[in-house]
């Protein structure tokens, strides 16, 4: 195993994931370049929780809430779902198909896709939302992107940050709330806001 | 030979570890020198357990690690290898304007001599990215710790004052016009480097939160936090790692400064990574 062949490895993935970007789009007009601040540089492998593999960018084209968690956590997590579903049904009715939830697990060990599933059930969260596994290695990378901290206890729990971020269409932060169990009044503005853009 | 070299009281397990590993280093071309490191129990001025005031010894898997911080010119065999971690083509989202800033361009360093100096204004992306290319990682921060506990002769100094005022001395000094090359004195594990040149990057960073104060444990604030709530020092005497982690904490993986490097660490071969 040399640096050589790692090295190679790495540039062919590169590439293989640039020329991925534009076949997606190749029937319709060719989408704008992603913009470099754009979260959805990182190429995550995602699996949601019907097992399907998906793309990060994927969600490209409307505004996204995303947040981490892992499904064992009682205090906190359920209170991120919550906060979402309120701030979803204070938009105008027609608006709430507009906007896609992501909320991915930074406890891919117990998260299966079968775990996810009934996490999504229990929350009762609909096809706007998708719940999310990935790597190790791949969740601590989003959650540097995203500002998501957490860590590992011995006990198998976790510390972790809690924060809900909106992704404008182009997947850049615009907004980030650490407020929970209520709508945050300036995140709501920008999601209202970033809706009215589009039309 | 790598096992006559190793220090006599490493288990066994170690000992075969570390001749697996010197087998891989052969393979791995210059400029990834790493030393294979024991582990074991470890203390942490982080608290490692449930309750956050109590401090619980962790184990710390046997590990390899980089003798000395990536240096500028083995970083520029990287970026001409790999283009797209060249300044003018990484997305912002992976590193900052700063990003090797004080190179002369995206392909050059800033002077010749600067091979053999520490790399910095490099975000945690770019080193993650440049340790894959060594089939390696970041260490973590426990492995960090662990590792730059030890001086010159003792794999655990951090209880000798005259010890932690000499790391103490460096962080008063002016910052150098310029970074002294890699090579310092090696560790009580063959490391060198640690402490005294660049701060260094660390895989969890994102995952070393500290509560500024303890009288926050209880109150609201820790509905931020899931589990056992925000971390409190153990060690409160341990300023330098504590400089450290306020550091590590303070920043965002697409920053980059004068004075953060990195290292890079890979599990030893026969053991789960």
């Amino acid at each position: 195993m040399t640096t050589s062949t790692l090295s190679r490895r790495a540039a062919l993935g590169w590439l293989a994931a640039l020329a991925g970007t534009p076949i997606a789009a190749a029937a319709a007009t060719p989408p704008a370049e992603l913009p470099g601040n754009s979260i959805y540089q990182l190429r995550p492998p995602l699996t949601d929780q019907d097992g399907r593999p998906f793309e990060l960018g994927s969600l490209r084209g409307q505004p996204v809430l995303v947040s981490m968690f892992y499904s064992s956590c009682e205090m906190v997590c359920p209170m991120i779902f919550e906060t979402i579903h309120q701030t979803v049904q204070a938009l105008p009715a027609p608006d709430r198909d507009r906007v896609r939830v992501l909320m991915v697990s930074f406890d891919p060990a117990r998260d299966s896709v079968a775990v996810l599933k009934q996490t999504a059930q229990a929350h009762r969260c609909d096809s706007r939302w998708t719940l999310a596994r990935t790597d190790e290695a791949s969740a601590r990378k989003l959650a540097a992107l995203l500002g998501v901290q957490y860590r590992r206890l011995a006990s198998g729990e976790f510390n972790h940050s809690s924060t809900i971020e909106l992704l404008d269409a182009d997947g850049r932060i615009a907004a980030r709330t650490g407020t929970l169990a209520a709508v945050d009044p300036a995140l709501l503005k920008t999601l209202r806001q970033s809706l009215a853009a589009r039309g | 030979m790598p096992a006559r070299n190793a220090p006599m009281t490493w288990p066994r397990r170690a000992l075969g570890v570390a001749a697996l590993l010197a087998c891989g280093l052969a393979a791995a071309g210059p400029g990834a020198d790493y030393v294979a490191l024991p582990g074991g129990r470890f203390e942490s001025v982080l608290p490692q357990g449930n309750v956050p005031s109590a401090t619980v010894p962790v184990d710390i898997a046997p590990f390899a690690l980089r003798k000395t911080p990536v240096t500028a010119g083995e970083f520029l065999a990287f970026v001409q290898a790999n283009p797209q971690w060249q300044r003018e083509r990484v997305p912002a989202v992976f590193a900052d304007k700063r990003y090797l800033i004080d190179w002369r361009s995206g392909t050059q360093l800033a002077d010749p001599g600067a091979s053999s100096r520490p790399v910095t204004n490099v975000s945690w992306f770019a080193a993650k990215a440049y340790c894959d290319s060594e089939g390696a990682r970041l260490p973590t921060w426990l492995e960090w710790e662990y590792a730059a506990a030890a001086d010159e002769a003792r794999r655990d100094a951090r209880a000798d004052p005259q010890w932690r005022r000499r790391i103490l001395s460096w962080y008063e000094r002016p910052n150098a016009a310029l970074l002294p090359d890699v090579g310092g004195a090696p560790n009580a594990y063959g490391v060198r480097d640690l402490h005294g040149t660049v701060w260094e990057w660390v895989d969890d960073f994102n995952a070393l939160f500290i509560a500024g104060d303890s009288r926050t444990q209880g109150d609201p604030d820790t509905l931020k936090f899931c589990g056992a709530g925000a971390i409190n020092i153990v060690d409160r005497d341990s300023y330098a790692v504590l400089m450290r982690i306020a550091l590590l904490s303070s920043l965002g993986a697409a920053d980059t400064t004068s004075n953060l490097g990195f290292r890079c660490a890979r599990p030893l071969e026969g053991t789960p990574p």
